[in-house]
């Protein structure tokens, strides 16, 4: 796989440029934040119309990432589903590929804000899971190590390039939102800044990966808001 | 003629004023169900538009609407009802004049839809909203008259769109409406008729006499600098004009280039002269401050913008400078009525040139305005978003029939062409979202009911449309603080906050502020006096130089002497014809040349800016695909400059109209500027929300760009109306695809590459433009990954 090599708790782990995170040793992928139904959860609570395809778009990326690894496991780091409703009037289509993708694999669902309860669509629900000398959860906490999270949807500007990216430091990972219609969160903004370290780093997911510190990442736009808060949908900057 | 009924002629009489002739036509002409007058500045226009409302009420008062006034300023609605207020009284007529604007209390909107004064002043977006109501039907029962004011204005924008679609449901609501426009002198009488009446009415155009020539020179201030803009070289001899007359206007193209002369203006105002600054960027606050000083005879100079542009009379303005090139004829023709203001005085204006191809502009734009020649491209079919924002208001105001819908469309100027498919598209757009994949129940914006009729889903979402209603889409601002300290400042664009660091320092209204940082979606500042600015680059909007004015430029070359031009100017043009060659109206001049060890490709397409941008980035693309490596383009209004590793030999395959076409659809269908017109578009059109500040301040949406948007449609939808509006507006536009296709269209085969040992006269100045705009290709993310790895090392972290 032609990714980043990191080392977390010992553990030597690869940032895809797609940002998905791939264990060799273990041969698991890690996603972010898929919000799959988005825009279904937006159309029904009287939003936007919003383009119909993301799910069919985040799911194609996902199997192409899939179909490159040949992961035994995979782990999706929580906010799977944009709601519990939306992951139940997923499309046929959308419901095939990923039953496609899961057969023959071991596939963890960690709970997220968005999608906190079990979805009927097979693999292992776990609030957090361990393997080896890594934890995965959704949201970061503070003071731990060997940890591989969620949530942020973390961005970083570089450069002229805005892009979604991994947070680095010697504790953590936290993934970019591997989901078509996600926002960001400037990597520098305080929520984030408060958890790691001062020596962390930003990965810029695409081609070729970038890395900078991370206090030289910031957007320094509009902060927007951090994704998991739940409010009234359809306001696109 | 109608004679003026016994209390108006003894009021004129009183006064010592008599009607223009216009201004009787129009009242003989009263009863015409649409009527143009197209008058100059201080015409009277705005008398000869309401004086047959106040015949009308004066023989016959009666209660309810009868004649809406719309214009395309809050402000000039506010002024009507002032300047309505002083006949209305001393004639003891009984009418009400009110004001209905985004700025009206809520309260007094309820009561002027409960109970509507016989004159109401609005704007475009407020009639939108007052129509968008269940019970608009009965607010403007009894309505007989529309004034729409400033016509020429709104007619270059969506804005007018969207008034002739509020026009036609008016007609519908009240069958006896009849509709009067106001224009300044445009080139195309005839098309603004068609524009106004409703579809296939004819239209009586009223001319007013255009009153004398204007008085208008350049100003005599030495040779301006080789590029740039600003105008800084002649502050001393603008200083000079001021004090020579009782109020100034000194107009610029763009804000930044306003803040800039006005803080050397000054600087240099030894005198101490009252000016002072107003334009778009600035606080509310800070403008009215400006514009009440200067309403009551304080000022002696305003260095302003497109801001004043328009409308009221704040003050005895008495001499109007442009500085920069004026790109437009009737904008400048415009902008030299706004100096004295009197019906039969001659205006007087100067030019002023900030750069030496401004020196040829101006010029030939000196000889247009004496020839009374105006510029200005036909107005295309009206454009479909804003269809699709008036089918979600008209939903809002109640169930409606589509066969009748489309009929009253149709009936609108600008939409008489629309066909039923694309009215059917736009219905369905609005009504389930118009994808292509249709597995999806839930996305039902509008239903139809068992008798036929279309309704919203959900009658909640009628208050979200009209919070959505309207075509103006600024680009995001942020506003400016000083730290500390609540006063606004003004606001900067996001994009330009984004790129500042801690301690840069920028311009806004006059004074030199630090940034500080961003805090809560505010841009906080210190003050820094006597710092030197890093260039204020916030909204600049970038007019491209007319085709009229171009064609113009290049027939003055044509001449071969110019006798006409100051001295170091026509030097200029003989040594680049001696050089090389002088670009020609029938040819494409091309120069070649090694410089500063990059090889440098100059067009001189005379395409307008967009149009030159357009043509360096389709032309870098293919350079690019040719092996050429370039590395950046430069474009002005008259040439385009292309830096690379290798010369370019052949150019003419290069230019073929197919292979740029090709380009457009490829390569520029992921470009910003698309991006940019998208999300405009799906404001618009309703399928974004516009952004409320109030919300994003609250940080309770997870926002995401439009971009996404833009680019999933692309992948999975590429048939999409979203996709099909913009990019026709695009191409319209930003692109402005149809003036290089015009310049293909006048050059033919007929292209002269020439190689050359070093940079020429032309191109000269050319190399120093700002906006250099570099590849987007590989370059650029070779170049970003050096930039962090440099971090990365400086951080001690590589």
């Amino acid at each position: 796989m032609n990714g980043t090599a990191v080392s977390l708790a010992g553990a030597e782990l690869s940032a895809l440029p797609s940002g998905a995170l791939w264990w060799p040793a273990e041969r698991l992928l890690v996603v972010a934040d898929l919000h799959l139904g988005r825009s279904e959860r937006l159309a029904r609570r009287g939003g936007a119309l919003l383009p119909p395809y993301d799910s069919a778009d985040t799911l194609a990326r996902l199997d192409a990432e899939i179909a490159a690894a040949r992961p035994a496991a995979v782990v999706a780091l929580g906010d799977s589903f944009d709601d519990a409703e939306a992951g139940a009037a997923l499309p046929e289509a959308a419901r095939l590929s990923l039953a496609r993708m899961m057969a023959g694999r071991h596939w963890v669902w960690i709970a997220g804000n968005h999608d906190p309860g079990p979805i009927e669509i097979g693999g292992t629900h776990r609030a957090e899971w361990r393997c080896g000398p890594l934890v995965f959860r959704h949201i970061a906490r503070p003071g731990v190590e060997g940890e591989v999270s969620g949530h942020f949807h973390p961005k970083a500007r570089v450069g002229g390039l805005a892009r979604p990216c991994f947070v680095l430091d010697r504790a953590r990972i936290i993934l970019p939102a591997f989901g078509t219609y996600t926002g960001g969160l400037a990597a520098d903004a305080p929520a984030l800044a408060a958890l790691v370290s001062p020596a962390a780093c930003a990965l810029l997911v695409g081609q070729p990966p970038i890395r900078l510190p991370l206090a030289a990442a910031g957007l320094r736009r509009g902060v927007r808001a951090s994704p998991g808060r739940r409010g009234p949908a359809g306001g696109l900057g | 003629m109608t004679a003026l009924p016994r209390p108006f002629a003894q009021w004129f009489a009183a006064r010592g004023w008599t009607l223009h002739p216009h201004q009787a036509a129009m009242l003989d002409r009263a009863q015409e169900p649409a009527l143009l007058l197209v008058a100059p500045t201080g015409g009277g226009k705005t008398l000869a538009g309401f004086l047959p409302t106040l015949v009308e009420l004066g023989a016959q008062p009666r209660p309810g609407l009868h004649t809406l006034y719309v214009s395309p300023l809050k402000a000039l609605a506010a002024d009507i009802r002032r300047n309505l207020g002083t006949p209305v009284a001393e004639l003891g007529l009984p009418v009400r004049v009110e004001d209905r604007t985004g700025d009206t209390p809520a309260g007094q909107r309820r009561r002027q839809r409960a109970d509507p004064p016989q004159i109401l002043l609005t704007t475009p977006e407020s009639l939108a909203l007052m129509l968008s109501y269940e019970d608009a039907g009965r607010t403007f029962a009894g309505l007989r008259r529309v004034v729409v004011d400033e016509i020429h204005a709104l007619a270059e924008s969506k804005r007018g769109d969207q008034l002739m679609l509020g026009l036609a449901r008016l007609q519908r609501l009240v069958p006896g409406l009849r509709r009067v426009g106001l224009s300044a002198t445009v080139e195309d009488p005839p098309a603004l008729a068609r524009f106004l009446a409703r579809h296939p009415d004819p239209c009586a155009i009223l001319h007013a006499d255009p009153g004398p020539d204007p008085d208008i020179a350049m100003l005599e201030a030495g040779p301006p600098p080789w590029a740039g803009g600003g105008g800084r070289h002649a502050i001393p001899a603008i200083l000079e004009q001021i004090r020579r007359h009782r109020t100034t206007l000194i107009f610029h193209n763009t804000r930044a280039q306003a803040e800039l002369f006005f803080r050397d203006l000054w600087l240099a105002n030894d005198d101490g002269l009252p000016i002072a600054i107003h334009h778009g960027s600035l606080a509310r606050e800070q403008r009215q401050r400006v514009e009440a000083a200067m309403a009551a005879g304080q000022l002696r100079a305003v260095v302003c913008t497109g801001t004043l542009d328009l409308g009221i009379d704040w003050g005895d303005v008495d001499l109007v400078i442009q500085v920069g090139a004026p790109k437009n004829v009737k904008r400048l023709v415009q902008r030299i009525g706004r100096a004295n203001h009197r019906y039969n005085a001659p205006s007087k204006a100067l030019l002023v040139p900030a750069n030496r191809f401004e020196v040829v502009e101006c010029a030939v734009a000196l000889e247009a305005v004496r020839a009374r020649a105006l510029d200005g491209a036909p107005r295309g079919p009206g454009p479909r978003d804003v269809l699709c924002q008036h089918i979600l208001a008209t939903a809002a105001a109640g169930p409606f029939d589509a066969d009748a819908l489309h009929a009253e469309v149709t009936s609108a100027g600008p939409y008489a062409g629309l066909s039923r498919p694309d009215f059917d598209a736009c219905l369905d757009f609005v009504a389930t979202g118009g994808y292509a994949l249709r597995a999806y129940d839930r996305w039902q914006r509008l239903v139809r009911r068992p008798d036929g009729l279309w309704q919203l889903r959900d009658p909640r979402a009628a208050s979200g449309i009209r919070m959505n209603l309207g075509t103006i889409v600024g680009t995001e601002t942020l506003p400016v603080r000083l730290r500390g300290r609540g006063a606004p400042l003004g606001e900067v664009e996001e994009d330009f906050a984004a790129t500042l660091t801690p301690g840069d320092s920028f311009l806004i209204g006059g004074e030199v502020v630090r940034y500080e940082g961003l805090r809560e979606l505010t841009v906080e500042v210190s003050r820094a006096p006597g710092r030197m600015p890093k260039i204020a680059v916030f909204g600049g909007s970038k007019f491209a130089t007319s085709t009229l004015l171009t064609q113009r430029m290049l027939d003055l070359f044509a001449q071969g002497a110019w006798p006409g031009l100051p001295q170091h100017t026509a030097d200029w043009l003989a040594l680049q014809a001696r050089v090389s060659r002088l670009p020609e109206p029938d040819r494409l001049l091309v120069e070649s040349f090694p410089h500063d060890g990059r090889e440098h490709l100059c067009l001189y397409g005379f395409a307008g800016r967009n149009g030159q941008q357009t043509l360096g980035l389709l032309l870098t693309k293919r350079l690019e695909e040719a092996g050429l490596n370039p590395l950046g383009f430069v474009a002005s209004d008259y040439a385009t400059l292309i830096w690379g590793l290798d010369p370019v030999t052949d150019i003419a395959p290069l230019l073929d109209r197919e292979g740029l076409r090709a380009g457009l659809e490829g390569w520029l269908a992921g470009n910003a500027v698309m991006k940019r017109t998208f999300r405009a578009v799906a404001i618009v059109a309703g399928l974004i929300d516009r952004a409320a500040p109030g919300l994003r301040k609250t940080g309770r949406q997870a926002t995401f760009s439009s971009d996404i948007l833009y680019d999933t449609l692309r992948r999975h939808d590429p048939g999409h109306l979203m996709l099909a509006i913009t990019r026709e507006e695009a191409l319209r536009g930003l692109v402005d695809f149809g003036r290089i296709e015009e310049m293909l269209d006048r050059i033919g085969a007929r292209i002269d590459l020439l190689r050359l040992d070093r940079v020429t006269p032309l191109a000269a100045p050319l190399m120093l433009e700002p906006g250099r705009v570099p590849i987007h290709g590989q370059g650029r993310e070779r170049l970003a990954a050096e930039a962090a790895a440099r971090l990365m090392a400086e951080a001690g972290l590589g």
